[in-house]
């Protein structure tokens, strides 16, 4: 009945069939997108680390004044020594880490604490006003994470270190303390606030996610209220909680301008800010030391997640189905609540807005009277008895430079994230269960662990001079657009899985079968259906890098300046009325981008967050 | 089209996981073959090996007299350029399209003229009684008509071969059986070669002319789906087919055609002198009687189902347990005393370590 198969009987047909086969496995799509992206992370990933790590261990020009009779090339493991032994150990890498511990874990847990409390009183209690709530929880992912920083300055800076004073000290007449002023505390407190989102974001999707009937067993099998929290809904939330924790302590690790704002003035430095003091005098080997530590602390963080909630859950994000769940009644303690949650909310969202809006109408820092409004932060023609005799921002050209500098690598860096992000998706999702496809994934996966302000530190390694192909990238427009596209990788690679994911694979074949081109299946099949994904995740990427610093912060220079890169020169030279007037325009011009591209196929930010 | 299918020594592997063990089979043209059994036996990964949208690992495909894959030679002719049509278990339906620009997708890529592709919608919306639904988008059809759609796809596109996955599953059981009838009348039509995927037993015994029963990647039996019935060519492929189910008694040859089960004989052709075997009859091959007759063994009536066109009953003597099935509304109350009479023709013998079947020759 069967016609026994001939095998080839020399060697050069069995070596040509082998050939074709090799071949034929070369081009399939997601074999060719996936060795290119391979390719690109190789490039835009492991080298720049592995540079980095080799600019540790090899003597420089600035090094041969310290180390006798080294020669610049040299192996050596004297930037290591330094930074991890003696006085200049503690002052450098290990008081700095021990801060950055501080604070990343008390503003991880302030944000737990708080978008956890607000998640399930929208999610679960009789609440009025939900999508209200809803909605102003996500202002602070339109606001520069250290506005709220800027704001604290404005109410509870003290005449001590400051040099003028705050709200609260014009008010009550004595010093703001120390404490409350600057360091730890404010710190937490205002990256805490502005972290909390994520939480509030996950754990609102979780909640919603979660089958009432699986508590409403519970509750037939007689468990009260609170032990149902806690056996049932808890653990069903815990993979969201996970997610939240290590994208916001390793956010919080990694977050410069916080740390920057309130940090610095009182030499609270933790490791962003003691990475930039370094890297800002040129001492590159003792910075990128300082940003390796940073990392491992970071990888060490998400190895331990992953491995007490299990692996890969922590930051799979789980989608909202709406299901009827009871809802707790609050009865007497709702207005109570409500009242706390409006306060709260108006703290959070409006209060930082005003208090900046405010100070940049002020004529002297500090001064909060009448007599002392002005416009000359806006619209000033540039006298030099104010802001050493710069223009207000709105006729300053270097401030509108920044701007289209802001604009153009938000643009940039969406449109390239939104490009690998179909890449990525199509050839992990393609490739499910080849050596192949894991390898693209784990590789995109790679920038996520390391903090924003090392992965910028990471890229001087690699661009200050010329590596292959590409020239030396220090100081161009372009560094910025490559590293913020690479920063955004995982995010690329986790959007277009799930947004390919989406598309059943049947589609696709369907078309194979009809005799469709690769690139005819992806432009009239593929696209097509999942170009919404690819809007959101646009937007959401438009708007993290419009007010993205951290990861910028060592590579800008005065022409390739951006808006978020200027507020810190601008408080760094004492000028915060100019530094709060540029935070308004970025937040601004934020809403703008968020209002344009929403207008499109209903792309959102929760969407964009995967949820 | 005298398109028949050439499969030698076919092998897919994932991982550790062989889905597709060694396969050769030979599909005559115009036949429409089943590919059955249980989830994950390898009848779609075969069924999709044939596409092209899963390459094998071994083995090689002829389809007509084109060699479309072979290992050892490293051939792969790309699923477009074979020339067959699929129906996909969900329909694949583009959603963003409307149901003439799904149907001329292919069309479009040939290049054939507007005037064609016209005739060729027109036509094959007429076949599956859609005519009129060309600018519907899928979602504003019903899950039946989505299905008709799809097969119009195919239909629109000519194949040589028709390759359909699962493609009734989806549906409510009367809109099965409505398509059921539509499907054998389009292959009565057309006479294109069929291979069609299912885990249906009743699609593949009212569908088919040769059916492939498969488990853990290989053929068990394929042949015509009355052999399949009558004549399974093992223990498996008895137990699969049927509903309800074959009933399987241990026992032994104790003299020329006679099978002690233990506590009572029947007559079969044993074709040996001894051993132990399997005895397996079919429910309606049993006949019921209220009273004793002779060669009748008493058994009592343990639960009487009926279905309206026929009864199951379920007949227990001691632990033995046996399933009769009776037309029409039985009489038989439960508990009753009941006489069985066993039809030698239609018993089957199987080697109980082979667990093949025992025939003459």
């Amino acid at each position: 009945m069967t016609v026994t198969s001939i095998e080839p009987k020399d060697n050069k047909e069995k070596w040509l069939a082998r050939l074709r086969r090799f071949f034929r496995w070369l081009t399939s799509p997601h074999v060719v997108l996936s060795i290119i992206m391979v390719a690109v992370m190789f490039y835009l990933v492991i080298i720049p680390l592995y540079r980095m790590v080799v600019t540790t261990i090899t003597v420089a020009d600035v090094d041969l004044r310290a180390i006798r009779g080294a020669e610049v090339g040299d192996f050596t493991w004297y930037h290591w020594v330094r930074m991890l032994t003696g006085k200049i150990g503690k002052l450098m890498t290990y008081q700095p880490a021990m801060h950055s511990i501080v604070v990343a874990l008390g503003a991880t847990f302030l944000a737990l604490a708080v978008g956890g409390l607000m998640a399930w009183l929208v999610c679960r209690t009789d609440i009025p006003g939900r999508d209200t709530i809803h909605m102003l929880a996500q202002v602070p992912y339109i606001m520069p994470s250290w506005t709220i920083a800027m704001a604290w300055l404005v109410l509870f800076k003290n005449q001590k270190s400051g040099g003028t004073m705050g709200l609260l000290e014009f008010i009550t007449g004595a010093p703001t303390p120390d404490w409350l002023a600057y360091g730890p505390i404010p710190i937490i407190v205002s990256s805490g606030l502005h972290y909390y989102t994520f939480f509030f974001l996950f754990i609102a999707a979780a909640l919603l996610s979660i089958d009432s009937s699986l508590e409403e067993a519970g509750e037939l099998a007689g468990a009260g209220r609170w032990r149902i929290m806690r056996k049932i809904t808890f653990p069903l939330v815990i993979p969201a909680i996970a997610s939240g924790f290590i994208m916001t302590f390793s956010k919080a690790m990694g977050t410069f301008g916080g740390p920057n704002v309130l940090g610095v003035p009182v030499r609270y430095y933790t490791l962003s800010t003691m990475l930039r003091s370094n890297s800002s005098i040129g001492n590159y080997g003792d910075a990128f030391v300082t940003a390796i530590v940073l990392i491992l602390f970071a990888m060490v963080t998400v190895m331990l997640n992953q491995k007490i909630v299990g692996t890969r859950k922590s930051y799979e994000t789980i989608g909202g189905r709406g299901f009827m769940s009871k809802k707790t009644k609050l009865r007497n303690f709702k207005p109570i609540i409500v009242a706390i949650v409006v306060i709260f909310q108006f703290i959070i969202a409006v209060l930082p807005l005003v208090l900046l809006v405010y100070s940049t109408f002020m004529l002297r820092d500090g001064k909060w009277t009448l007599d002392n409004f002005t416009l000359a932060h806006w619209i000033g023609k540039g006298d030099l008895s104010i802001n050493s005799g710069e223009p207000g921002i709105l006729l300053n050209h270097k401030v509108w430079l920044g701007a289209w500098n802001s604009v153009r690598l938000s643009i940039l860096t969406a449109l390239f994230t939104a490009l690998f992000g179909v890449v990525l998706g199509y050839a992990i999702v393609k490739g499910r269960g080849t050596w192949l496809s894991k390898i693209v994934e784990q590789m995109s996966f790679i920038p996520y662990v390391i903090p924003g302000i090392a992965f910028g530190a990471v890229y001087i390694a690699m661009f200050t001079k010329p590596v292959g192909p590409i020239p030396a990238l220090y100081g161009t427009f372009a560094l910025l657009v490559v590293v913020s596209v690479a920063k955004h990788l995982p995010f690329s690679a986790r959007s277009g899985v799930s947004a390919m994911m989406q598309v059943s694979k049947e589609l696709e074949e369907a078309a194979m079968l009809a005799g469709a081109s690769p690139w005819r299946r992806f432009a009239r099949i593929v696209f097509p259906l999942t170009s919404t994904g690819f809007v959101s995740g646009f937007l959401l990427t438009f708007i993290t890098t419009m007010r993205e610093l951290s990861l910028i912060i060592l590579l800008v220079t005065p022409t390739t300046a951006v808006l978020a890169s200027m507020t810190m020169r601008y408080i760094e030279n004492g000028n915060d009325q100019q530094a709060n007037a540029v935070i308004i325009l970025l937040i601004v011009l934020v809403l703008i981008g968020n209002f344009i591209i929403s207008r499109f196929r209903g792309g959102s930010l929760k969407k964009g967050l995967g949820l | 089209m005298d398109t028949p299918i050439v499969i030698n020594n076919l092998t897919k592997k994932f991982g550790d996981v062989i889905a597709v063990n060694n396969v050769s089979l030979r599909i005559e043209p115009h036949t429409f073959l089943t590919l059955l059994g249980p989830s994950g036996c390898g009848k779609t990964t075969l069924l999709r090996c044939i596409s092209g949208l899963e390459d094998p690992d071994e083995g090689e495909i002829y389809i007509g007299d084109t060699l479309i894959y072979s290992h050892a030679k490293g051939i792969s002719v790309p699923p477009g350029q074979r020339e067959l049509g699929m129906v996909f278990q969900n329909y694949a339906l583009w959603p963003h399209m409307t149901v003439y620009k799904n149907m001329t997708f292919a069309l479009e890529i040939q290049k054939l003229p507007k005037a064609e592709m016209d005739k060729r919608v027109k036509e094959s919306l007429e076949e599956v009684k859609m005519s009129g639904y060309e600018n519907r988008y899928p979602r504003e059809m019903s899950g039946g008509q989505q299905q008709r759609i799809a097969l119009a796809r195919m239909l629109a596109y000519r194949p040589k071969v028709f390759l359909m996955d699962e493609p009734l599953s989806n549906l409510d059981a009367r809109l099965r059986m409505d398509m059921r009838t539509e499907l054998k009348r389009l292959h009565h039509i057309s006479d294109a070669t069929t291979v069609y995927v299912t885990h249906d037993q009743l699609e593949a015994m009212t569908m088919s002319t040769n059916i492939a029963v498969m488990k853990e990647g290989v053929i068990q039996q394929m042949d015509t789906p009355d052999m399949i019935y009558h004549y399974p060519a093992n223990l498996f492929v008895a137990d699969f087919i049927g509903n309800p189910k074959i009933n399987l008694l241990k026992g032994w040859v104790s003299s020329e055609d006679v099978v002690d089960l233990g506590k009572f004989n029947i007559p079969a052709y044993t074709h040996r002198k001894t051993g132990d075997v399997v005895a397996a009859f079919r429910p309606e091959d049993i006949t019921i009687h209220t009273e004793p007759v002779e060669g009748g063994v008493e058994f009592s009536a343990y639960s009487v189902q009926p279905s309206g066109a026929d009864t199951t009953i379920i007949a227990h003597k001691g632990d033995t347990e046996i399933i009769v099935k009776e037309m029409g509304v039985s009489k038989i109350a439960m508990d009753q005393k009941i006489w069985l009479t066993f039809n030698k023709e239609a018993i089957n013998l199987y080697d109980k370590a082979t667990e093949k079947l025992i025939t003459g020759s």
